[in-house]
């Protein structure tokens, strides 16, 4: 299973980025073979909707988890719709997140972490509902 | 005749100057742009005759005709389109309304749909009708407000605009097509800076700028050499005035009680509009 | 470490001042003036800049007069009314893309555009980011991002316990940019009818992002029955109000000099009682 995790760095011994959109690398680990391959985020070029960027480039990537500090509503939606699980407000290195991560002692969160940036925040008002199917 | 107060920084006095040309004139609309904190209605205290939502126009996606291709998401510069597997998703409140989305759309799957981000307000006050609006807390853009303000005024008379403070594209929205904009600053470091950066905006518009300096006596005189500098004319001087201050904090505009004011923006107004 | 941003729906309440002067008091802190288009916080500073940073915004749609063939089909699909007799006016095109996707003959080219400068410099009082959006350009919360993600990156990297920020003014997005993942906002209320409005405003807008507000009355005398209104509001509110900076002209005379009033003159009115802010804010967050 692949799982990204955003990082501050470009190595597994780096700190988890506490952003997600805006976070400067990702670290994708395979969880089965523990090969690793580090990207750097495209989000952080997005002058609007970074969160929701790096969800479609990390849901292109095949990922299907996602360890971070913090998620806000936007980038919640699109992983949700995406399928991909959040495991949020960790902070740590890389790999220490992930070996927590393989021995199932994260919590998978929810509910967005912080308020939008751009968004609706808690008064949800049509914001990153699905609008697609769910199957 | 169309006149836009504006000044880089904010708190320089603009408000009380844009207030005080539209009780000068015997009749005018006064357009706060200042969307996300308007406070000429503070001051003045309309009586608010209509109220109107402001709509910005964001793609729905219908189910049914969508493949899931990915291409409207892949063209969205603004991340407010989101495709993967089969879910196809809209975050309204990252859209610009460009309409791209419904021409990449192959499937015509894509419509638009009104979404609601903020209200304007139409009174009067004697003579004068006030237009101003409110942008809805945590929305981003303030532009389409200020457009629809100004789609408001009836183009004739004089016409006073209120701009947002800043230099962004808010400040550029309001002062576009007016005929004079008055940049109101204070004779200090911080109202020189903004000064010159606000110039920059004006002149890249073509509007024609004139110079009123609050709190005149407060600081030093670079100010007036950089006007000197680059032709630009002083059209007045209001001192620091304890008594305008107060006035102010009551939400009292200062010509109201100090007539000479009255007179000294009465003649500014027909001085700008004798030349422009 | 801890971040607290610095704010005012209105501006002109003295925001900067204040932060210049907090900055001033501290000794561990990393300064990050967020107010990217209008940005004064560096004339009392003095930074020497070490780094400048491209910041990179929304493309830019150009016209290639040699391809085009002139049929108008972009001035008539552009939702922005950007593009005049065949030519974008690069202040009004936002970047959508729509022209260059549409145009028939391909003759619009789709460029990166530098909207402004990011810097990373060093003060008498410690490292300090701050940026210059180009005039008219747009703001988005991204500059302010990259401002802030540079501060976290200083602080972390040399062990700073403190980011301050100076915030934009308005309640739009770069202000919203400047509020994410922070300790505390500071909101700076002048005691005026129009101030107090902006302060609800501002509450409004803290209270929606779960961010503990404090507020700050500057020139608290020269209203007393607003400034006993704003303490009423804080106190039916239930929120901390840090302090009253009395009406002191020594702030102005120090802004001339590109000194913050602390020191200008420590013993003046206002310095007094931002030393009392500053060991408040201590208190609360143990800096």
């Amino acid at each position: 299973m692949k799982v990204a995790v955003s990082s501050t760095g470009n190595k597994l011994e780096s700190m988890i980025e506490q952003r997600f959109g805006r976070s400067p690398y990702f670290i994708i680990i395979d969880t089965d073979t523990m090969e690793s391959e580090i990207v750097s985020n495209i989000g952080t070029g997005y002058a609007h909707g970074a969160g929701v960027g790096a969800s479609q480039f990390l849901a292109s990537k095949g990922v299907k988890a996602v360890i971070t500090g913090n998620l806000g509503p936007n980038a919640y939606g699109a992983l949700r719709a995406a399928k991909i699980n959040a495991y949020t407000n960790f902070s740590g290195t890389v790999i220490d997140a992930i070996e927590k991560f393989k021995n199932n002692e994260l919590k998978e969160f929810s509910s967005p972490t912080v308020p939008s940036h751009t968004g609706t925040g808690n008064t949800v008002s049509g914001r990153g509902q699905g609008r697609g199917r769910m199957r | 005749m169309k006149i836009a107060v504006a000044s880089g920084k904010g708190g320089t006095g603009k408000t009380s100057v844009a207030v005080g040309l539209a009780l000068a004139a015997e009749k005018s609309q006064l357009l706060d742009c200042d969307v996300e904190e308007p406070n000429i209605h503070i001051l003045l205290k309309p009586n608010i005759l209509e109220t109107e939502k402001v709509e910005v126009q964001v793609p729905r996606i219908d189910d049914l005709k969508c493949n899931y291709c990915g291409d409207c998401a892949k063209f969205c510069q603004f991340n407010a389109l989101f495709v993967v597997g089969d879910t196809a998703m809209v975050f309204p409140n990252l859209c610009h309304s460009c309409e791209g989305c419904i021409e990449v759309c192959k499937q015509n799957a894509i419509v638009y749909e009104p979404r609601c981000i903020g209200e304007i307000f139409i009174g009067k006050k004697d003579e004068i009708d006030v237009i101003y609006g409110l942008l809805d807390i945590g929305e981003a853009l303030a532009v389409p407000i200020i457009s629809a303000i100004k789609k408001k005024s009836i183009g004739e008379g004089i016409i006073i605009l209120d701009a947002p403070p800043g230099t962004a594209c808010p400040l550029a929205e309001t002062v576009k097509d007016v005929d004079y904009c008055i940049l109101v600053t204070e004779p200090t470091p911080f109202g020189l800076h903004d000064l010159e950066i606000a110039v920059e905006v004006v002149n890249q518009l073509g509007v024609p700028i004139g110079v009123i300096v609050n709190f005149a006596g407060v600081g030093n005189d670079e100010v007036y050499k950089y006007c000197k500098e680059k032709n630009l004319p002083i059209l007045m001087e209001i001192p620091f005035d304890r008594k305008i201050a107060e006035l102010y904090s009551n939400g009292i505009h200062f010509s109201l009680e100090m007539l000479e004011w009255k007179k000294n923006f009465s003649r500014l107004l027909k001085k700008i509009c004798e030349v422009y | 470490m801890i971040q607290i941003t610095i704010i005012s729906g209105k501006g002109g309440t003295g925001k900067t001042s204040l932060t210049a002067s907090l900055v001033a008091l501290s000794n561990n802190t990393v300064i990050a003036d967020c107010d990217v288009d209008a940005s004064n916080l560096h004339l009392l500073l003095n930074p020497e800049i070490s780094e400048t940073i491209e910041f990179k915004g929304l493309k830019l749609a150009v016209i290639d007069q040699l391809k085009c063939i002139n049929c108008g089909l972009c001035m008539e699909k552009c939702r922005f009314d950007a593009i005049k007799d065949y030519v974008v006016n690069s202040n009004s095109c936002e970047g959508c893309g729509l022209c260059v996707y549409i145009c028939p003959v391909k003759a619009i080219d789709f460029i990166d555009r530098v909207c402004g400068y990011a810097y990373i410099s060093d003060t008498d009082f410690g490292p300090m980011v701050h940026a210059r959006l180009n005039p008219g350009m747009e703001n988005s919360g991204k500059l302010v991002t990259l401002v802030r993600q540079k501060a976290t990156e200083i602080a972390e990297n040399n062990n700073k316990n403190l980011v301050l920020i100076d915030g934009p003014p308005g309640i739009g997005c770069p202000v919203i940019a400047s509020l994410a993942s922070i300790n505390a906002a500071i909101i700076v209320v002048e005691p005026t009818l129009s101030g107090i409005h902006d302060l609800e405003r501002a509450i409004s807008l803290t209270n929606h992002f779960n961010i503990i507000p404090l507020v700050c009355i500057n020139k608290y005398d020269i209203n007393n029955a607003n400034t006993d209104a704003i303490r009423s509001l804080c106190l039916e509110k239930d929120i901390n109000i840090l302090g009253l900076i009395p009406f002191d002209n020594k702030v102005t005379k120090a802004m001339v000099e590109a000194k913050s009033v602390i020191k200008y003159d420590p013993n003046s009115p206002a310095s007094i009682e931002i030393k009392k802010i500053w060991s408040k804010l201590n208190d609360i967050f143990n800096i």
